[in-house]
């Protein structure tokens, strides 16, 4: 799935090296296959950094292998290869995105989390929390801040916040330092896959008793 | 190292009966010593050849050469980034099996066949070590029409291996950063930006390997 759009909002290195170097939480290494899929920029800055892990893999001191590992290996190739459930289809979102969806968009089992905008936690590990966000056109997700760090990425529609303007594609990356307001434009519903290692810090104290009963 | 493909084949050529003799367990210690000083030598991209080799003629001699060389540096890899040794054992093997398995998708105008062994490697850490799933990009791979031109693959081949070259020429403190990085429980946090990382023009001419393929699937 490559967006016609253009896209202007990308991945920082930090985050394609970690998801090169495999050290980031699940979550976020869906946001960023996501991304890569829809991304051919990124995807090749990945591509570049999977190629330090290559030369340093084949650039270290060896460890042997016992002597039967070789054959023990094509017994193991002789099984064949271990087929993986296949993803059922879901042709309105990227391949890694579908396979936590278990399908397309219409698959979402939205909650609502209060002012219209609406919410579905993904099963990752615990460092880190996935959810895919439902923005109605024109509304807004409560002001908030972050302990650590958010990512957003939007898979249909756009939104703006403090900072710029976030279109199909568009992935934001977001610090402790930004305290921000995201508001889905007019004419279209925004539809986000976003990733947090902490959980959000809301403004006003309706969004936090909604945080606290909806695990936001 | 520059050079093309047909140098190195024969290169491969000639180092395969050693390669070979080396996984009957018949052979002397000593055997394995010079084995293993021989294929240091050896220029990374024959293993292209071999890669072809599994995926076209199922061929177990090229397998069994590649294995020889690359399962001991996934096995190291594999060690230092946690796993038991007897785990790690366990992990080469199947790490080598998908190899066999999915060479079909290996794309050597995009990937040296050491990064592809990595990112293999990598993934089955984080499956068998960190027990989390690895949300991968969507594959793009050529049709069964298309394929990648040789100097496409040549290019990358030779960029990888400059690639390599200029990480051997860092100095030490920062080598061992990125090692660290990349083999160790460094967190993505931790990682600066500014590492220093000595990637050259590989990012553009793998931006340009992917317009290609685009162009294909198209």
């Amino acid at each position: 799935m490559n967006t016609m759009n253009k896209i202007t909002h990308h991945l920082s290195d930090q985050l394609l090296i970690g998801y090169s170097a495999g050290s980031l939480p699940e979550a976020f290494n869906l946001v960023v296959a996501t991304h890569l899929s829809m991304c051919d920029e990124c995807r090749a800055a990945a591509q570049s950094f999977d190629s330090i892990g290559g030369a340093l893999l084949h650039d270290q001191p060896t460890e042997d292998l016992a002597d039967a590992a070789l054959a023990k290996t094509m017994a193991l190739i002789a099984k064949g290869p271990k087929v993986a459930a296949a993803a059922p289809a879901g042709n309105d979102v990227p391949d890694p995105l579908s396979a936590y969806i278990g399908g397309g968009l219409s698959d979402v089992k939205w909650r609502p989390i209060g002012l219209g905008v609406r919410q579905a936690v993904l099963k990752t590990s615990r460092a880190a929390t996935a959810r895919l966000l439902y923005i109605p056109a024109g509304a807004a997700v409560p002001d908030h801040g972050h302990r650590g760090t958010e990512l957003t990425l939007v898979l249909q529609g756009a939104f703006r916040d403090e900072t710029a303007r976030f279109a199909a594609g568009d992935v934001e990356v977001a610090d402790e330092d930004l305290q921000h307001k995201p508001v889905a434009e007019i004419g279209h519903d925004c539809i986000c896959l976003a990733a947090t290692n902490a959980p959000l810090r809301f403004s006003a104290w309706i969004p936090r008793v909604a945080q606290s009963l909806f695990g936001l | 190292m520059r050079m093309n493909l047909d140098i190195a084949q024969e290169t491969g050529a000639s180092a395969r009966p050693l390669a070979y003799a080396v996984l009957n367990s018949n052979v002397s210690d000593d055997q394995r010593a010079y084995f293993r000083a021989v294929t240091q030598t050896i220029p990374k991209n024959i293993w292209v050849d071999h890669l072809k080799r599994i995926q076209t003629d199922q061929d177990q001699q090229a397998f069994a050469e590649l294995f020889g060389y690359f399962a001991p540096r996934v096995k190291a890899f594999l060690m230092k980034s946690g796993a038991a040794p007897g785990m790690a054992e366990d992990c080469t093997q199947e790490v080598m099996a998908t190899l066999w398995h999915k060479a079909h998708l290996f794309d050597p105008s995009r990937a040296s066949v050491s990064t592809w062994i990595f990112t293999i490697a990598r993934n089955k850490n984080i499956d068998a070590l960190r027990k989390q799933r690895r949300p991968e990009p969507e594959e793009l791979t050529w049709g069964p029409e298309a394929e990648p031109e040789a100097s496409d693959i040549i290019v990358m081949q030779q960029e990888s291996e400059q690639l390599s070259q200029a990480m051997q020429a860092l100095p030490g403190q920062q080598r061992e950063l990125i090692e660290k990085a990349y083999f160790g429980d460094l967190s993505h946090g931790q990682i600066a930006a500014e590492t220093g990382l000595p990637l050259g023009t590989i990012k553009s001419r793998l931006r340009l390997a992917l317009s290609k393929l685009r162009q294909t699937m198209k």
